[in-house]
């Protein structure tokens, strides 16, 4: 199912420097990974060299930090928007 | 009898030298404990420069407000020294800063305009540009990232506190680039008073990094006005995990609680100690770890001793 991906300022520059990527997948990992096959050098920001996503990376299906629902299985519906936040408050000026 | 401003600057040198190993006998490593500063961080230096030399300038006076946009410890600095002057202070920042930050600001009487998150920081400096352009004469807005004063501040007591704690034996000097305050006044004063001094900026080995207070400078849109790229002997890219392992290694080991950006100083200034045959390494410990102490890393345990150090 299609679902939006919002890529923040800091990444866009590896995302062809695209706001929002429509993507298909059932679930958070299938849409990151979806993702960063779409754009290989997004890869070494988003995940660690065990293949996990970085620690301080914070994803939001909707309102909600996926790591109070099922990490990278969060499962997605068609429309739903997930979005990649700076990792610190504020943003990176 | 101490004034409060008068605990800002002349903060102690830690010796770190004792906790690592694999350093050469005629290695020292040491980092200037910023949290003892007022307003508990290194900002306190650059803060007190920009206020005072607005007085100066004629462009704070009793009355007008000090104004700008941050999330961070520099808005605590203004608050601090704010309320010690008497001056009114009034913030912008995106509302999704840290609990600990907006309790705190508030607790010192800052007056806080909150903005949307999404927008980040951006959001948060068009708001203040705005309101001050909107009543220039009531408003105070330093602008530390294009204000002289800022960098200014650490030539005049950094680089020198340094210098004399050292005995005039400090040899590298590494520090993360933010506002590059810090590392551009630092560097210029010990560079005249030693020309061969190497100084290593400290970088996030990517543009999303959680390094709060560091800026990426090759992928930035805002290059601080006040930065000088030529400065720089060489670039240490940290990673954040290994800026949360350091964090952790220097709480659990030494006793020292301190925060990201000062653990990203001290994971970059151990690299480099552990090339050199002799030399003294000086870094800074910008905060204490009191303002991230909600953050997810420090639950994390390391199996290997020493990870990451």
């Amino acid at each position: 199912m299609a679902v939006t991906i919002t890529i923040p300022t800091a990444l866009r520059q590896y995302a062809a420097g695209k706001a929002t990527v429509v993507l298909e997948a059932d679930n958070v990992g299938a849409l990151l990974r979806g993702l960063v096959e779409q754009h290989p050098t997004l890869g070494k920001h988003l995940f660690g060299e065990d293949g996990r996503l970085r620690s301080f990376v914070n994803v939001y299906v909707g309102d909600e930090d996926i790591r109070y629902l099922a990490g990278e299985a969060t499962p997605l519906q068609a429309g739903e928007t997930v979005s990649i936040i700076p990792a610190i408050a504020g943003g990176t000026r | 009898m101490t004034a409060p401003l008068a605990l800002i600057g002349n903060t102690p040198l830690l010796r770190l030298t004792n906790l690592v190993e694999g350093l050469a006998n005629g290695v020292e490593l040491y980092a200037k404990a910023e949290w003892y500063n007022l307003g508990g961080s290194v900002k306190d230096r650059p803060a007190l420069w920009m206020i005072r030399d607005g007085e100066r300038r004629g462009l704070l006076r009793p009355g007008v407000r000090i104004a700008d946009a941050t999330s961070g410890n520099t808005g605590i600095a203004y608050a601090t020294i704010g309320a010690a002057l008497g001056y009114g202070v009034t913030l912008a920042l995106p509302a999704n800063a840290s609990p600990e930050r907006l309790r705190t600001l508030r607790a010192l009487g800052a007056e806080l305009i909150l903005t949307d998150p999404a927008e980040g920081m951006d959001r948060a400096i068009t708001t203040i540009r705005a309101l001050v352009a909107h009543a220039p004469e009531g408003y105070f807005y330093p602008d530390q990232y294009s204000n002289p004063a800022n960098p200014q501040a650490h030539y005049e007591t950094t680089a020198p506190e340094i210098w004399s704690q050292t005995g005039g034996k400090v040899s590298h000097f590494v520090a993360a680039l933010g506002t590059s305050g810090t590392f551009m006044g630092t560097v210029r004063r010990l560079r005249e008073l030693k020309p061969h001094l190497r100084a290593v900026a400290v970088q996030p080995d990517s543009p999303y990094h959680a390094l709060e207070g560091v800026k990426h400078m090759a992928s930035t849109q805002l290059v601080p006005a006040i930065y000088d790229p030529g400065m720089p002997d060489g670039v240490s890219e940290i990673s954040s995990e290994e800026a949360f392992a350091t964090a952790r290694h220097l709480a659990r080991h030494a006793g020292l609680l301190v925060g990201i950006s000062a653990a990203a100083n001290v994971a970059a200034a151990l690299h480099i100690a552990r090339e050199l045959r002799e030399g003294v390494v000086v870094t800074i410990l910008c905060d204490s770890a009191s303002r991230y102490l909600s953050e997810r890393f420090w639950a994390v345990e390391d199996n290997v001793a020493g990870a990451g150090i």
